[in-house]
């Protein structure tokens, strides 16, 4: 059992990290990854409602009649989300302009709504919290790994605090302006996706067509 | 007139939900494998656009907007805090009627979708159009333009990339990028190029 | 999930056990969702508050004391103003006027005409917030709420004149959507001490203002009334530009000003 819920919480970021193996749930965090606190309150945001969605689910897993099943488990995730961006409304009231519509783009995110589908309903409340906790985990990780490079890379901060001083400061670091608008965020999650599986060959896609061999032995 | 014409044009090209907002990207990188599922996803998602964006709008102006009631002699009534479920609904309900009329009048085009046509309602480009419509408060015309636009943009997008996609498969991709990676970096070149779209003004 | 109709299933589902699960989770679903909105709702209109408090002391130059926002605040001065006549207006509360609110009612608002539009504002509030402040009966700062649209979408911000209504102290975005790290940069102290000393208006009245594309040449002698541009941010620059002309301009607080200037108005 132990090594069960060892599994549930570490598999997630990096064996079977939702966002690099099935890409699932990125979209709605990548806007906000122009700088690092953001991210995070997203990260404790939509780590929050995993759990505690997975948790709900996994609660009434043994009565929920199958006819009416995603419509209560987007029922409830949709619930906890409002619950969520009202606190953050009430108590970080500039943090909630800043990211705007996409705590509420936290209802529609893969990830949650594919963890209480093909986990949450079939596994017992506890386990279903820490895989909840888990995943919510591995997204962080390429929430905070995005945001930190982009944040830095892009305008020489981290968390607001001056990392590399730029020449508009009066520093030297010439700020990479690229970094600070969205496509950036696509091309360091490519990289991120080519890191993990250089490191991890399993996760490693077979192509679907490779041109026939034979030309290459010739070459050698 | 003009201003329509403005914002749908950029709905399309600048405000892109999938190039400039990152939305929908896990059926984006999907789907976009082949360009007929692109075609026929995009034009769901555009029809879908289509109706929930106005139908949450009006939805937003008339029921849960603080005073929105005040037809019902209810002025102080403030449900906005409802938006996001009361949109969800809609959508699901929206998308729930589309696949029972592709079902019954477009049965090929229903098997081709397969599984793409329960995912549209968690697609966070659809939502995301319902937010940002509302955030902007739009007029009921101004969000039927936004609507066609943002998913016109959308589907732009993914046949665009479907389009590369397939012409990739011949190409010589090193292992670690292939397939998810690769995808990733020409989205990524592709919102660059359609970043080229801002500033321009009518 | 098209599935034709619920049938009786070994796991013992009924149409009736389906309504009653559908039931309570609703009910368990909304009353977990108003009483988070209703317990929380004195919180955000509070924060709300003091955010734009906030932005009005930082514009006026007052947040460098440490101190609670409300409490600073109270030093301000805040009033309604016709902006046709440039009257202050005595029998609306300032404390609940809100600018933008009214510009959606028609009865409330004007629309701007398209010839003076060029900050795509569209149609303005019959009336509008000033915020003074004074110092002993005399006025310190005047701050005035502007808007307008940059190159992405509409921009919020303040801008604070010296008493003479005519020279810029500062001026600030607290809100906008222009592109990070090239836009933005209009939020930045850096491009907002740029401002500082800048003349709206020449001597015959006319407005002058202008962010410029580029750096303002030495000698310029139109210096006083133009203001760097951004490098790579030319349409938010303009944008600026033509938000303060409006703003400022005879459709805006223009005749405010002047009243102000001709004698205090009350």
């Amino acid at each position: 059992m132990r090594s069960t819920a060892k599994r549930a919480l570490f598999e997630p970021v990096i064996d079977d990290n939702p966002v690099t193996l099935h890409v699932l749930g990125i979209c709605s965090a990548l806007a906000v990854t122009t700088s690092l606190l953001p991210s995070l309150y997203m990260a404790l945001a939509l780590t929050s409602v995993a759990a505690l969605a997975n948790t709900a689910v996994s609660a009434i897993r043994k009565v929920l009649p199958s006819s009416i099943r995603i419509i209560v488990q987007m029922t409830i995730i949709a619930s906890l989300v409002i619950v969520v961006d009202q606190l953050l409304k009430a108590f970080a009231y500039n943090m909630s302009r800043e990211l705007s519509v996409f705590v509420g783009l936290i209802i529609t995110n893969c990830i949650i709504l594919g963890r209480t589908e093909s986990f949450a309903s079939s596994n017992p409340v506890g386990l279903s919290f820490l895989d909840g906790i888990g995943n919510g985990l591995g997204y962080s990780v390429i929430l905070i790994i995005v945001a930190s490079t982009r944040e830095l890379l892009g305008s020489g901060t981290l968390l607001g605090i001056t990392i590399l001083p730029t020449v508009a400061d009066g520093g030297w670091y010439n700020p990479n302006g690229l970094m600070l608008l969205p496509p950036s965020a696509f091309f360091v999650i490519g990289f991120i996706i080519w890191a993990v599986r250089s490191w991890k060959v399993e996760q490693v896609e077979k192509p679907e067509f490779r041109i026939h061999e034979v030309h290459r032995t010739e070459a050698l | 007139m003009g201003d329509h014409v403005e914002l749908f044009i950029r709905s399309v090209f600048v405000e892109n939900l999938a190039l400039s907002f990152f939305l929908g990207m896990c059926t984006f990188i999907a789907v976009s494998k082949r360009i007929n599922t692109a075609i026929g996803l995009g034009a769901a998602v555009v029809v879908v656009q289509l109706i929930t964006v106005p139908t949450n709008a009006f939805l937003y102006h008339y029921v849960l907007e603080e005073g929105a009631l005040g037809w019902a002699g209810l002025p102080d009534v403030d449900l906005s805090f409802l938006g996001l479920v009361t949109y969800i609904g809609v959508i699901a309900a929206m998308v729930q009627v589309l696949e029972m009329v592709l079902d019954r009048y477009f049965p090929v085009l229903f098997q081709a979708l397969g599984i793409y046509l329960p995912l549209i309602t968690v697609n966070c480009a659809i939502l995301g159009g319902t937010l940002f419509s509302v955030e902007r408060d739009y007029t009921m015309s101004e969000s039927v333009v936004y609507g066609l636009g943002s998913g016109v943009g959308w589907a732009l997008a993914l046949i665009g990339l479907a389009g590369i996609r397939e012409k990739l498969k011949y190409s010589d991709v090193p292992d670690g990028l292939q397939g998810l990676g690769i995808a990733f970096i020409i989205v990524g070149l592709m919102s660059l190029g359609f970043m080229a779209f801002a500033g321009i003004q009518l | 999930m098209s599935e034709p109709k619920p049938q009786p299933s070994k796991s013992g589902e009924s149409v009736g056990k389906t309504l009653l699960i559908a039931l309570l989770v609703s009910l368990a679903c909304s009353s977990l969702v108003a009483s988070a909105a209703v317990l929380l709702k004195p919180y955000q209109i509070e924060n709300q508050l003091l955010d734009i408090r906030r932005n009005i002391l930082e514009v006026a130059g007052l947040l460098w004391t440490e101190g609670d926002i409300n409490e600073l605040f109270e030093t301000i001065e805040t009033r309604v103003v016709d902006l046709e006549t440039g009257a202050y207006v005595d029998d609306v509360d300032p404390a609940t006027f809100d600018a933008l609110e009214a510009a959606k009612d028609p009865q409330l608002s004007v629309a701007v005409p398209p010839e003076l539009d060029r900050a795509r504002i569209g149609r303005r509030a019959k009336m509008g917030l000033v915020y003074l402040v004074r110092r002993d009966d005399a006025i310190q700062k005047i701050i005035l709420p502007v808007s307008g649209y940059g190159l992405w979408s509409t921009m919020y911000g303040f801008i604070s004149l010296e008493p003479d209504g005519n020279t810029v102290s500062d001026i600030s975005f607290y809100e906008h959507g222009e592109t990070p790290g090239l836009g933005d940069q209009i939020a930045k102290p850096r491009w907002r001490a740029r401002w500082q000393d800048k003349r709206i208006y020449d001597e015959s009245g006319a407005l002058r203002i202008e962010v410029v594309k580029g750096r303002v040449p030495a000698g310029d002698p139109l210096a006083a009334y133009r203001v760097d541009g951004i490098s790579g941010a030319t349409l938010t620059g303009n944008g600026v530009t033509h938000l303060i002309r409006y703003w400022l301009g005879d459709h805006g607080y223009g005749p405010y000003l002047r009243a102000l200037r001709e004698g205090e108005g009350t």
